[in-house]
This record gives structure tokens, C-alpha cells and sequence, in this order.
């Protein structure tokens, strides 16, 4: 589609740097999707684009500083680059700045190969699946909804310190909501992908029907705490947001969650009084992600600075312990802490756990079995307080069975609070969190037991 | 409508040879219908951390898409390079699209009919474009902002973050319409935070100035007085963290428009998107429970209730001349005397529910995403004979008083929601009796617009929004605007943040 190489305009851009520094990525990313409601299709896409960005580093003489310019397309690349520069050269000193890397890190891909691309050829067999599924779902008069996408992004980074890295990122994901014709009754089931290859609209649509008659019969239940076993969805979807605050920065200037009275972070204090891992890990089996950093503007938890930096599997919860908190180098460097960069996975475990979800039901007396979560927002960030709502099922679970349907509940949570809680984990799987999947999509939670999870009011949604 | 116009270097691009090469291609594959947007979207965003640099991306998005009905079906195809041979290939794969999905569509596509606009610009009302101020005036002035936040008694941290946006769009159809429009708009925010490091526990509060359809001058001095807010927040956070608790239970409101428009974007806006209530949104944003069939009938909220959309406010966030399919910008009622009478909808959906006219909410937020039904500037209309705020409170002998957005939350059907604020005021025989802490609302939408008893008058009127609201699948964030005055609410439910968090 476009004449120049991505690793020509990095290449370029590197060689039109008069600088004292530069970084150069470009991104090449395809895209297909297919969205449907009402068994019928809304909406589709076959995207391409291309994005360029240009990190520029200047020796002011009071520190170092960094200008960011990004473009999509093919940029006049002495153009883009004098933009960058002259970035740099009007911003202040950088409070993040560092030498940049110059050492590779390990497991980076082939900087020759052209860029990997999805099309909407990906649906070719999927599509017609779906149509099928619509079908047996009207048989049965019901409607599903849903989503698919499929996103490849290859990312070729340089740097002037000789660094040139290479990453391909398929990223896919389907969702499959069922609904009766009233919209009384609602479920869901979704899986993330890497190639598609490994999804099944059959399986994804026996899930839902299986739900659907789960869901036939109805009980209100009031407002209160409730014995609730969280499905791996609704656990990533919440471990999210606690590894989105896990910023170093903001815990030792003693704002967030886990900053330590006194001062000070948590590094060190028992969260969960099970032995639960969490970890990321860019080569954990399907959930690959890129094992070093690139960042485009700096942040409390990443810095421009560190492009390039190996980002390897890191466990923030150990045992149940805090272990790590997210720290560029500089702050690192200033707090005499390691440097941890992000990944984009999230895996939580306890490697004592053998329970499957089902086996968890069946030994529940009575409680509610959840499907998703939905519409978090933090409402106290010190103690990491989150409100939202459960959606697509709730489920009364007695004498080990599911025997109803409950309303929907508004709930007040705090995920670390709920970590200390939890009395059991089951066996973990990959799963698609439902809120966060247009950010993430690459998880594997178990399903835990929360004895009193605290449903604050009814929501009349269904 | 503006005097400027829309800026040359985008303009100089090759508009008329792309529509040309992809809309005959379109045409001679088949299509019923096919457009073509080409789209620049210029962003900046200046982040400081305690008045210093953290970050200063400019970004340039710039590409075109093609959409097409083919036999009845959507297809969509984007791409970032700017020739007619790139035109043809999207008309193509748009085509492809379209085939590979036809496996699932059962709803032929049918757009309503709009006039021809064959030659339309439209440029945003604004004064200085932010884009042609050198960075180190731009950060010169946000660093000493902060600064003066920064140097006062209490405050340990400041957050800045500054971002405005110039969208260009060139929109093109087979029916003959052409579209040339650009737009600006700003979001500057500071945060101010205190740390009591021996309790571990720590407040914060953010200026309310909303994001606006403006240029830099919102920064200078034009619809914002910024140093006198700034002023103001210091001792604002120094009595909010010495402020008592909140007491749990029903509590009669006072919600200033600082905080009302979230809530009317919420419990209002989306409610009222006709592709939420016809369940295209269901699988993600949400349905409705204003469906189709209580229109004209349900009782949104108490008779003082009037709710606008409108694609023309001044200074709006939604605020277009056309909209991604061409339809020209206007204003209607959503909700009269409190009945529901309106919804917000696109030209396949004006056409599948029979409703004449699109009242032009397709939108799409960057060349790589295919138009959806997104928000008007939705508006609560002020009662003409309405109190002033202070008149407002005077009628109030216990209440509370909300200032300022923080945390919202709202149920896929937009019937239960959580919001908090930046300050709430203890309201004691119609006078501010000091802040509280920890408090939230909760209600039912129908409950609480049916709880709403006295309206502000004019005077109280305030343009609020949001720069980011999401939406779709795949996702896009639109900007959109709500106009509000303050307004009473009777017996609403307040809930302990605290005591929630099991505390």
C-alpha cells in the first residue's frame, strides 16, 4: 500500500537527526471487524494505517529534554524530524530523563521482515458460522449481539544508541450476547484470540444457550453482601484497574493505594491471605505481548526514556505479598528501587488451586455466580474504592446448582480490599475481561470466592 | 457561523481526485450508496507534574475511508494514503467487506433522504487557533498557572494537563453532497492534591472549567476567569479534608451545573440514542429503557423537565455545520414538560423506524472508524423565570450542594447510577454550612428527573462536556457538550463512600 519501508522511515528519520538522541518507531496496523445485533449485521471495517513517531532528546544545558511528534501515513521525514526537535529543543528539562538503552534485550523479532497483516479474510470462515448461529438463535427465539476483531500491529523501534527492535502483536478478541426477544434476559460469553484459528462460534453459542435457559427462571434479590463466585472475566476486569494504579511513583509520593502511613510504599505487606500470583509475563502461551517497552510520552508509570527497555516477566504479587510496583528507571534510580516496566498481560494464579469453575458451583450452599462486570470508575482512590454494575447474568447458585436468575446489583469494591477476602481461588484460564477489552484483551484469572461481596443497590437493567 | 476558513494545506489535498476515483468505482461495482471522508485530526497534549514537563505529544491523524451499500449491506474500508489509486482499492475492499458480511445481514440498508449540499463549509467559532501558538508560549503559561497553584499553603502536588484538537473533514456522497468543515476544541485541567503522609490519606480537587469548542484565548482570559479559580482551590482542599463525614440517607439536592452535566449526559444522552434503544449498542455501551415504544408517553421526569439536542450550540463540543453523512446541524426537543419526544438518530435509522429527516448524530472520530449515531449537545433548558444559584440554596433548609464531576457510573439501560463530585456543601436554613466528604449519589434516572423541583434561571445556564465520551465497537471517543442550570432535587439518595468501602 505504501512505497517506503517502516524500516526505511525509521532508518531516515535516525539519519536526519541532529539531536543529541533520537527514538524513532513506526507502527504498521491492519484491522477487520464485524458487529451485529438482532441476528442481523450493524457494522464492519477493514482498516490500515501506519503511525510515525519521532522522540527527540536535546541537552539544554539545565538537563535533558524530549519533544514527541506523531503522524500517521508516509511523513516528510525531515519535516517530521524538525518538528521533533524543535519539541525538544521548547520543552523544559525532563524530570524522567536517563540515558537512553543501548543493549537489545532478548526476544526481539526480525527487523527485515516486512510488517505481519490481518484482512477481512480472517471472518471467511467465521462469518458463515455466525450466520448459522443466528439462525439456530432465531429457531429458538432469541437474538444475539456481539463483536469480533481481529488487529495486527507491527512495531519496528530505533534508536540512535544502535537499538532496532521489532515486534509483531496479533490482537483479537469475540463477543456473543444473548438476548430473549424482550431484552428480559441477558447473557454473555467472549473469548480473546491471537489468529482466530482457535475460536468456535458453535462453542461461544452453546455458552450462551446454556445461560439462557439458566436464565428462565427469575428471582429478585435485595440490595447486601453476598457469598459471590466471580468469573475469570470479572476478576481480570478488576485486577485491571488495580495493576493500572500499581504506579511507584504516585504510592511513594503517598498518593494512591498503595502508598504506606507514614510514608513510603506497600512493597513488602500481605494483600491476600491466599498465595496468589500476579504476574506479567510477554511470553506466557497465547497471551504473548511485546517483551520491551514503547512509549510515546511520558508518564508516573513510563517513560520516553526507556524505550527499548526490557520489560520481562515480573510478578507484582507474590505469595500474596506486594513485590513490585511500575518504576521507570529514573525514579528507580532516584528511590534506589528496581526499574519494572509494564507488560501487556495480567495473569493471576494460585498455584494451589485445582478447582475447576463448575466444581466451585457445586460446592456452593447458596450464593450468586456472576458473568461480567461493567462501567467501572473509581470512586475513592485511596483505599481503591470502584463502583459498576453486573451485566449479562447473575445467577442464584443453591445446593450447589444454579437455580435462577437474579436481578442486576450496583456494586462498591475494592479490588485490593477484595483480594484480602477472597477464601478461594479456582484453576486459572485465559479469559476476555468485558470492560477493558478494547485496552486489553491478553488475561488469565481464576474464578475466586468472595464470602460478602458488597452489592450496594439494584439495578433494574437487564 | 464562523468568519475563518478552513485552513488551506488541507484543503490543497486531493479531495476532488480521491471522491472521484473511489465514488465511480463504488458506482461501478454495484453500490446503492457510497461517501468518502478525508480527515485530518491535529492533537496536542501538554502534561505537567508539579509545574514541570512530563509531556507534550503532537499528534497528526490523517487519512480517508470509503463506505458503501452493496446489495443491502454496509461495507467499510480505511486507509492513511492520499491516491486516487488508494481511493479505488478502499471502494474495493469496502465492496469486499460488504460481501463477506452480507453471510449476516438480514437488515437491508436504506438511508433517509437529506438535501443536497454540494458545496458547504462550516468553521467552529473560535479566535485563536492553538496550533499556531509557539509550545513555549503554551507551556509558559500552563507552568506558571501551576506554579501559582503550586506555591500555596497545602498543596503539594499539582497535575496539569492541557489538550485541544483541530479536526478537519471532507465528506463527499454519490448523491452529489460535498462537505469541507474544521473544528477546535480545548480541555485544560488542574489538579490540585494534599498529602497527609503520617495517616497515609490524601485529597484532591480539580479546577471546573469544562473542555469547549474554543481556541487558546480560553486560556487568556475568554470564557474562563482560570487565575481566580486557581486562587480559590487551595483553601477549598484545605477544608475539604478537615470536612465531616457525610450521614447516609435521603438528602435533598442542589446540583450545580458543574456537576449536573454528567449527569444529564448519562441518564439523558445516551438514553436517548436511538441506536442504544433499538439495541445496536446492546452488546457493549448499553440499550435503553426509553424505548420506542414509550415515545411521546414516558414520563422522563417532573413537568420542568425540557431537554434539547443540538448540533448547533455556540461553542459546542457536538457542534457541526454537517454531520459524517452529510446531514445538516440542527436543533430539537428530547424531552417536553418532562415526556419523552425525542430521540438522537442517523439516516439508516431515521429510515428503519420511519421518522423522516436524520437529526444528524453520525460521527466518527478519526478517518480509520466508520460513522455511528453519536450524542448532540444535549441540553437541560433553564426556566426563564428560574432563581439565581444563591436563591436556589436560600430555599433550602437542609440539603447538601454539589460542585464539580469526579467519579460517575451508569446500569446498561441507564437506570441506576453512582456519581460523586469535587465538593459538596452541607446546605443548614438556606445557607452553605461548609463541606462534607465522602459523598455519593445514587438514583433511578426516572426517580431522580421526577425528584427535580425548582430549575435555575438563565443566568445559572453553563455549558459543560466531555472531550471523551465512548462509545462502539471497535471504540471511538466523541467530544460533546451539555448546557445546564442549577436545579433542585428532592430526597435524593446519598450513600458514605467510607462506610461503603466497608470501612
Amino acid at each position: 500500500m505504501t512505497r517506503v519501508k517502516p524500516q526505511e522511515l525509521v532508518e531516515q528519520a535516525l539519519a536526519a537527526s541532529t539531536a543529541d538522541d533520537q527514538i524513532a518507531f513506526v507502527v504498521e496496523s491492519s484491522g477487520a471487524n464485524l458487529r451485529w445485533a438482532a441476528n442481523s449485521l450493524t457494522t464492519n471495517g477493514s482498516m490500515r494505517s501506519r503511525q510515525v513517531v519521532v522522540i527527540s532528546f536535546v541537552d539544554g544545558g539545565a538537563g535533558m529534554a524530549a519533544g514527541t511528534v506523531t503522524r500517521t501515513g508516509t511523513p516528510d521525514v525531515a519535516e517530521l524530524v524538525a518538528a521533533s526537535e524543535q519539541a525538544a529543543r521548547d520543552a523544559g528539562p525532563a524530570e524522567d530523563a536517563v540515558p537512553l538503552i543501548g543493549d537489545a534485550p532478548d526476544g526481539n523479532g526480525d527487523w527485515d521482515a516486512p510488517a505481519a497483516e490481518t484482512s477481512i479474510g480472517v471472518f471467511t470462515d467465521f462469518a458463515p458460522d455466525l450466520g448459522q448461529a443466528f439462525g439456530e438463535a432465531r429457531d429458538r427465539d432469541e437474538l444475539l449481539f456481539g463483536f469480533a476483531e481481529h488487529r495486527m500491529a507491527t512495531t519496528y523501534l530505533g534508536s540512535s544508541t544502535g537499538l532496532r527492535l521489532r515486534h509483531d502483536q496479533p490482537t483479537g478478541r469475540v463477543e456473543l450476547n444473548g438476548k430473549s426477544p424482550d431484552f428480559g434476559r441477558s447473557v454473555w460469553a467472549g473469548v480473546g484470540t491471537r489468529d482466530f484459528r482457535d475460536v468456535s462460534v458453535a462453542g461461544l453459542a452453546a455458552d450462551v444457550e446454556r445461560k439462557m435457559g439458566w436464565s428462565r427462571r427469575r428471582v429478585e434479590l435485595p440490595a447486601g453482601r453476598y457469598e459471590t463466585l466471580l468469573p475469570p472475566s470479572a476478576v481480570s476486569d478488576l485486577m485491571i484497574y488495580l495493576y493500572w494504579t500499581m504506579e511507584a511513583r504516585d504510592a511513594d509520593e503517598g498518593r494512591n493505594v498503595f502508598a504506606r502511613p507514614g510514608g513510603g510504599n506497600r512493597v513488602g505487606e500481605r494483600l491476600a491471605a491466599l498465595p496468589l500470583t500476579l504476574c506479567s509475563d510477554p511470553h506466557a502461551p497465547g497471551l504473548e505481548a511485546a517483551p520491551f517497552q514503547v512509549v510515546g510520552a511520558s508518564s508516573g508509570s513510563a517513560s520516553v526514556f526507556d524505550n527499548g527497555m526490557a520489560a520481562p516477566a515480573v510478578n507484582w504479587i507474590e505469595q500474596g505479598t506486594l513485590t513490585n510496583l511500575i518504576r521507570p528507571r529514573a525514579w528507580a534510580l532516584k528511590t534506589t528501587a528496581p526499574a519494572t516496566a509494564a507488560v501487556d498481560n495480567l495473569i493471576l494464579e494460585d498455584p494451589t488451586a485445582t478447582a475447576s469453575q463448575e466444581e466451585m458451583l457445586a460446592a456452593t450452599d447458596r450464593g450468586l455466580l456472576l458473568t461480567t462486570l461493567w462501567y467501572i470508575r473509581e470512586v475513592d482512590p485511596q483505599t481503591l474504592l470502584l463502583t459498576g454494575l453486573t451485566r449479562d447474568g447473575v445467577f442464584l447458585v443453591e445446593g450447589g446448582e444454579v437455580t435462577a436468575a437474579v436481578n442486576n446489583f450496583r456494586f462498591n469494591e475494592s479490588p485490593v480490599d477484595l483480594l484480602g477476602r477472597t477464601v478461594q481461588a479456582g484453576r486459572t484460564e485465559r479469559t476476555l475481561p468485558r470492560e477493558w477489552n478494547d485496552w486489553f484483551t491478553r488475561c488469565a484469572m481464576p474464578p475466586l470466592r468472595v464470602p460478602d461481596f458488597n452489592m450496594s443497590s439494584v439495578s433494574p437493567a437487564s | 457561523m464562523s468568519a475563518r476558513s478552513v485552513d488551506e494545506s488541507f484543503l490543497a489535498l486531493p479531495l476532488s481526485a480521491l471522491t472521484d476515483a473511489a465514488l465511480t468505482r463504488a458506482v461501478d461495482l454495484g453500490c446503492e450508496h457510497a461517501d468518502i471522508r478525508v480527515e485530518r485530526l491535529r492533537t496536542q497534549t501538554i502534561s505537567l507534574r508539579d509545574a514541570r514537563p512530563e509531556a507534550s505529544i503532537d499528534g497528526e491523524d490523517l487519512g480517508l475511508s470509503v463506505r458503501v451499500v452493496h446489495e443491502g449491506t454496509w461495507g467499510f474500508a480505511a486507509g492513511v494514503v492520499l491516491t486516487a489509486a488508494e481511493a479505488v482499492r478502499l471502494a474495493e475492499e469496502a465492496v469486499a467487506v460488504a460481501q463477506v458480511s452480507a453471510a449476516i445481514n438480514t437488515d437491508p440498508v436504506e438511508l433517509a433522504p437529506e438535501p443536497v449540499y454540494p458545496d458547504a463549509v462550516f468553521v467552529s467559532a473560535y479566535d485563536v487557533d492553538p496550533f499556531e501558538v509557539p509550545d513555549p508560549e503554551k507551556t509558559g503559561l500552563l507552568t506558571d498557572l501551576s506554579e501559582q497553584l503550586l506555591a500555596a499553603d497545602g498543596v503539594e502536588h499539582v497535575q496539569t494537563r492541557c489538550m485541544h484538537v483541530k479536526e478537519q473533514k471532507y465528506y463527499a456522497d454519490t448523491a452529489g453532497t460535498r462537505t469541507r468543515q474544521q473544528r477546535i476544541r480545548i480541555q485544560p485541567e488542574f489538579t490540585a492534591l494534599t498529602v497527609d503522609r503520617a495517616t497515609g490519606s490524601f485529597e484532591s480537587m480539580r479546577t471546573l472549567a469544562p473542555p469547549v469548542g474554543r481556541g487558546w484565548e480560553y486560556l487568556t482570559g475568554t470564557g474562563w476567569d482560570w487565575r481566580a479559580e486557581l486562587a480559590e482551590i487551595p483553601e477549598l482542599l484545605r477544608e475539604k479534608t478537615k470536612a465531616p463525614s457525610v450521614e447516609a440517607g435521603r438528602h435533598d439536592l442542589v446540583v450545580d451545573p458543574s456537576n449536573l452535566w454528567l449527569t444529564i449526559h448519562e441518564s439523558i444522552g445516551h438514553a436517548t440514542e436511538l441506536d442504544r434503544a433499538l439495541g445496536y449498542e446492546a452488546a457493549y455501551a448499553g440499550t435503553s429503557f426509553a424505548t420506542v415504544d414509550k415515545l411521546g408517553t414516558l414520563q422522563y421526569g417532573s413537568a420542568l423537565m425540557n431537554v434539547t439536542g443540538d448540533r448547533t450550540a455556540l461553542h459546542g463540543l457536538s457542534t457541526v455545520g454537517w454531520d459524517d453523512e452529510g446531514v445538516a446541524g440542527q436543533q430539537w426537543d428530547i424531552v417536553k414538560d418532562g415526556v419523552l419526544v425525542g430521540y438522537q438518530v442517523d439516516r439508516n435509522m431515521a429510515r428503519l423506524r420511519a421518522l423522516g429527516r436524520s437529526n444528524g448524530c453520525a460521527f466518527a472520530d478519526s478517518p480509520g472508524h466508520v460513522p455511528v449515531q453519536r450524542m448532540a449537545n444535549v441540553s437541560l433548558r433553564p426556566d426563564p423565570d428560574g432563581p439565581s444559584t444563591e436563591a436556589l440554596i436560600a430555599g433550602v433548609e437542609h440539603g447538601i450542594y454539589v460542585v464539580g464531576d469526579k467519579s460517575w457510573s451508569i446500569d446498561m439501560q441507564r437506570y441506576n447510577f453512582q456519581f460523586t463530585g469535587q465538593r459538596f456543601y452541607r446546605i443548614e436554613g438556606g445557607r452553605l454550612a461548609g463541606q462534607l466528604r465522602d459523598v455519593a449519589y445514587q438514583a433511578t434516572t426516572t426517580d431522580f428527573w421526577g425528584s427535580m423541583s425548582v430549575v435555575g434561571g438563565p443566568d445559572t445556564y453553563v455549558l459543560g462536556g466531555a472531550m471523551n465520551c465512548g462509545k462502539a465497537q471497535p471504540g471511538q471517543v466523541a467530544p460533546v457538550s451539555h448546557g445546564c442550570p442549577v436545579a433542585l432535587f428532592e430526597g435524593v439518595n446519598i450513600l458514605n463512600t467510607v462506610q461503603e468501602a466497608g470501612r
